[in-house]
């Protein structure tokens, strides 16, 4: 072992890591594979330096908006009457497939209803949270070349993905303890300290395992946006199939981690023994990431880099070719992912018809919200969904040229004879078209598969439509996101606003009653409700004229400022 | 002769950093102009403020009779930029990229483009991530030269180069200047730019400190000369422009003005030389003798000999 006799020599060296090395090996094995993870404790509390803000903010946040959605549920049900009421609505397909399993609904206090509703949500959070933490401390460091400098020194192979799933572990024990205590503090009828326990550390097992899912993600592609991109499609995947599961076949939950963790029935049963599978499948994971780090090189991915074309095409060197070229990767990802989620949700909306025909009540209570039939109304839902997925699309694809600012890519761009307004407006019109080809994509999936599990052939046109009609708010996201990259390039992450707050109030707001004021304002909000609602066409010729507004100012912005070069 | 580039009086500050301090600068047509000075003096942002990508806050700058910010499109018609710092685009080839921006730029010349490559031996088949900082530089200065451009911007633009590219890339700038184009070439090492400039401008702080062609800067220049003569070297002391003399037995070091070169050379002919080591003076020399002044008065001599 050459470590061995160099780290005597380096005893009275200096730091940790050296000190570590000296100690006298058990095996060759182990020194092995403490060299492997030599540095991993002093990355460790570098990231959580640098995520110092970062991590409690998201902690922070995801423990305030789950403890407000409780208490809002206590007061806005706070007669056994009321919540009958509430578990009758959510026995519906859309219901079941907006929050959770069915079983929850036998007895609906509370804590059953926090756990029914809100653990779903907090799963995909957590996550989203767990991915950006992993491939923002592993993956990001190799592309931006800091990871190389890092490596030279005493670091081993595997310090930077153990340091990373170290963060990972501590962000979401936090957010769990923080919802134990919390949550048991709170003094609700059916919200007990035990139930608290198993509820915050369902989000820690669930946050744990799809940081391990990223820890195989980072591996597989040479870039983070790829990696968290593919990550979250694992996310989003295990929500769609628990979502299929509890309105069909609950044999379907069971393929998702999300479904296994919801099966906790916290508050109900109080079953620990699914959060061993979620760890034995982040476990699981998580080794897999280290094996496959070490089949590839540092800054590459586990695919080889190929030749490309010597000469560059017509259609890619005009401005409009160019910027659906750097768009292309994440459109037809997200183009795939629309489709899909479009075709499994349209597959449930037969069963949706199925399971509320015979039950007056609740037919008569869809029928005030002003829904032709049941699965028109559980369609119209799922349309928000489908525009906030696809609005994610968007605003990534509007914060490119600030990416490419920021990069120094844009610079030798527009040293050529590309106009400022034009660079702009190209990956403006990519984005937008994009965004509308996704949400047509989207209709046509949901449509198409909608149609054939309810037998009702013209359903297909209207849900297209209902899915077009959504286009004139992306275009909107959009326009933001520009006036933001004229005016406040640094500021351009602002634009994330749009689908978080288009989700929260348009989303979860159907379940937690918000005012319709907050519906207001988001642009998802001003689309007609189609098809449970008539088309009209005012709002979405006003949202058109917002973006072009917007746009416009985003340019005019854009032409006085400085470009930011590195 | 009609002047490419006018710049007078131009100041530009980042936040409380002032990175141009009332700058002054002419480049006639066809002339190769070495635009010298040492790391973070301005240099970067002069030619950005010159692309229009940056925004001057006083002062005027005029290239090809046109304003850089308000006709920023159409100068760069005529205009081609090697960036210092070449960012490529990761999914795309160099041959991808080269032709991306000479297109963009109003056209490119296949022939010509196909001969920088094989001149040059890039690899046009690889993608953007692979490359070494030397074959980014490659791609941008095949792209710049590849379209008939009247002026060239170069910034630094053989950073990463190995020396033999550093020839081809002499040779592709003295054809350039054949064909009557111009170029501002920036460096931080005066050796490279001796060779191929006409005229040369020193920036340091964000100002021109001197300007004008090299033979009227032969002044500025000290030669360090490293020499074995078969006899010990005498009498050389008496040589005018000779500094830091130095003799061992048959060694003798020393520097000497560049109008003084010639004469100390003659001199050391007389003692038989076995071997001769001359340096040209750093730009860093340069500006310490013109300068040094200034520095010890601003703290930096006293950092220097506390380390």
């Amino acid at each position: 072992m050459s470590a061995t006799p160099s780290a005597t020599n380096d005893t009275d060296d200096t730091g940790a890591a050296g000190a570590a090395k000296a100690r006298p090996a058990a095996s060759p094995r182990a020194s092995e594979s403490a060299s492997a993870l030599a540095g991993t404790g002093t990355l460790f509390r570098f990231a959580l330096r640098r995520d110092r803000v970062r991590l409690p903010v998201w902690v922070l946040a995801l423990f305030l908006g789950t403890v407000s959605s409780v208490s809002s549920f206590d007061t806005s049900y706070d007669t056994a009457k009321k919540r009958a009421d509430v578990a009758e609505t959510m026995d519906s397909p859309a219901g079941l497939a907006m929050t959770g399993p069915q079983h929850y609904l036998d007895d609906y206090n509370i804590g059953s209803m926090t756990g029914h509703q809100m653990l779903g949500f907090g799963a995909v959070l957590v996550g989203i949270m767990s991915v950006l933490i992993i491939s923002r401390h592993t993956r990001t460091e190799e592309e931006t070349n800091r990871a190389e400098l890092i490596r030279s020194g005493v670091v081993g192979r595997h310090a930077y993905l153990a340091a990373a799933l170290g963060v990972a572990v501590v962000a979401n024990l936090a957010l769990g303890l923080l919802l134990a205590v919390g949550m048991s503090g709170m003094g609700i009828d059916g919200v007990d300290g035990q139930g608290s326990l198993l509820y915050g550390m369902a989000h820690t097992a669930i946050g744990i395992f799809f940081a391990a899912v990223a820890a195989i993600t980072v591996q597989v592609t040479a870039y983070a946006r790829g990696a968290s991109g593919m990550a979250m499609a694992v996310i989003g995947a295990a929500y769609a199939l628990r979502a299929a599961g509890d309105v069909g076949n609950d044999w379907v939950s069971w393929l998702s981690p999300i479904g296994w963790v919801q099966r906790t029935y916290v508050y109900v049963d109080d079953r620990w023994w699914p959060l061993l599978l979620v760890l034995a499948a982040a476990v699981v994971c998580g080794a897999a990431g280290f094996v496959l780090s070490t089949r590839r090189d540092v800054g590459a991915g586990l695919k080889a880099a190929r030749l490309g074309s010597p000469v560059g095409s017509d259609s890619l060197t005009t401005p409009l070719g160019f910027a659906l070229r750097l768009h292309r990767g994440l459109l037809f990802g997200f183009g795939a992912g629309a489709l899909l989620l479009g075709v499994m949700y349209g597959s449930i909306l037969g069963d949706a018809e199925e399971m509320i025909e015979g039950i007056d009540e609740l037919e008569e209570q869809l029928a005030e919200v002003g829904g032709a039939n049941v699965a028109e109304s559980f369609a119209s839902v799922v349309m928000i969904v489908l525009a906030v997925v696809c609005s994610i699309y968007v605003v990534m694809a509007a914060l490119r040229p600030r990416a490419e600012e920021s990069a120094g890519r844009a610079e030798p761009l527009l040293a050529t004879a590309l106009s400022r307004d034009r660079w702009v407006l190209s990956h403006t019109i990519v984005g937008a078209a994009g965004g509308t080809v996704l949400m047509l994509l989207a209709g046509i999936g949901f449509g198409a598969s909608g149609a054939a599990s309810t037998g009702d052939g013209g359903l297909f046109l209207k849900l297209v439509g209902a899915a077009l009609a959504y286009a004139p708010a992306l275009w909107v996201t959009i326009g933001l996101a520009v006036a933001l990259f004229g005016w406040a390039p640094r500021a351009v992450a602002a634009a994330w606003a749009v689908p978080v707050y288009g989700f929260v109030v348009g989303y979860l707001g159907e379940i937690l009653k918000f005012p319709g004021a907050l519906n207001d304002l988001s642009p998802f909000g001003h689309v007609p409700q189609l098809p449970a609602k008539d088309m009209s066409w005012t709002p979405l010729l006003a949202l058109t004229a917002i973006a072009v507004g917007l746009v416009w100012l985003g340019l005019v912005g854009f032409r006085r400022r400085d470009l930011e070069t590195k | 002769m009609t002047k490419a580039i006018t710049v007078s009086g131009l100041t530009k500050t980042f936040g409380r950093t002032r990175a141009l301090d009332g700058l002054d600068l002419d480049v006639e047509t066809g002339e190769v102009h070495g635009f010298l000075g040492p790391n973070g003096a301005g240099k970067s942002t002069t030619i950005r403020v010159l692309l229009g990508l940056l925004r001057a806050d006083t002062g005027t700058a005029q290239v090809l009779g046109g304003d850089p910010w308000a006709d920023a499109v159409t100068l760069h018609r005529r205009l081609a930029y090697v960036p210092g710092d070449v960012e490529l685009w990761p999914n795309l080839t160099g041959g991808e990229a080269i032709d991306l921006l000479a297109r963009l730029r109003g056209g490119i010349d296949k022939q010509r483009r196909d001969d920088l490559i094989e001149r040059f031996d890039l690899d046009p088949t690889k993608k953007g991530r692979s490359y070494s900082k030397g074959n980014r530089q490659k791609v941008a200065i095949v792209a710049a030269l590849a379209s008939d451009a009247e002026l060239l911007l170069l910034d630094e633009p053989t950073a990463g180069l190995d020396p033999l590219m550093e020839v081809v890339f002499q040779d592709v700038i003295i054809q350039a200047k054949a064909e009557g184009k111009t170029v501002l070439l920036s460096s931080h090492i005066l050796a490279q730019v001796e060779k191929l400039a006409d005229r040369v401008s020193i920036i340091r702080l964000g100002k021109i400190v001197q300007s004008g062609t090299l033979s009227e800067m032969r002044h500025l220049t000290r030669t360090t000369i490293e020499a074995e003569t078969e006899r010990p070297a005498t009498g050389i002391e008496e040589l005018p422009g000779i500094h830091q003399l130095r003799t061992d037995d048959s060694r003798v070091h020393f520097a000497v003005d560049g109008e003084h070169l010639d004469a100390a050379v003659r001199r050391l002919g007389e003692f038989g030389i076995r071997s001769l080591v001359s340096h040209p003076p750093t730009l860093e020399e340069l500006m310490l003798r013109h300068y040094g002044d200034e520095l010890e008065h601003n703290g930096h001599h006293s950092e220097a000999g506390a380390a």
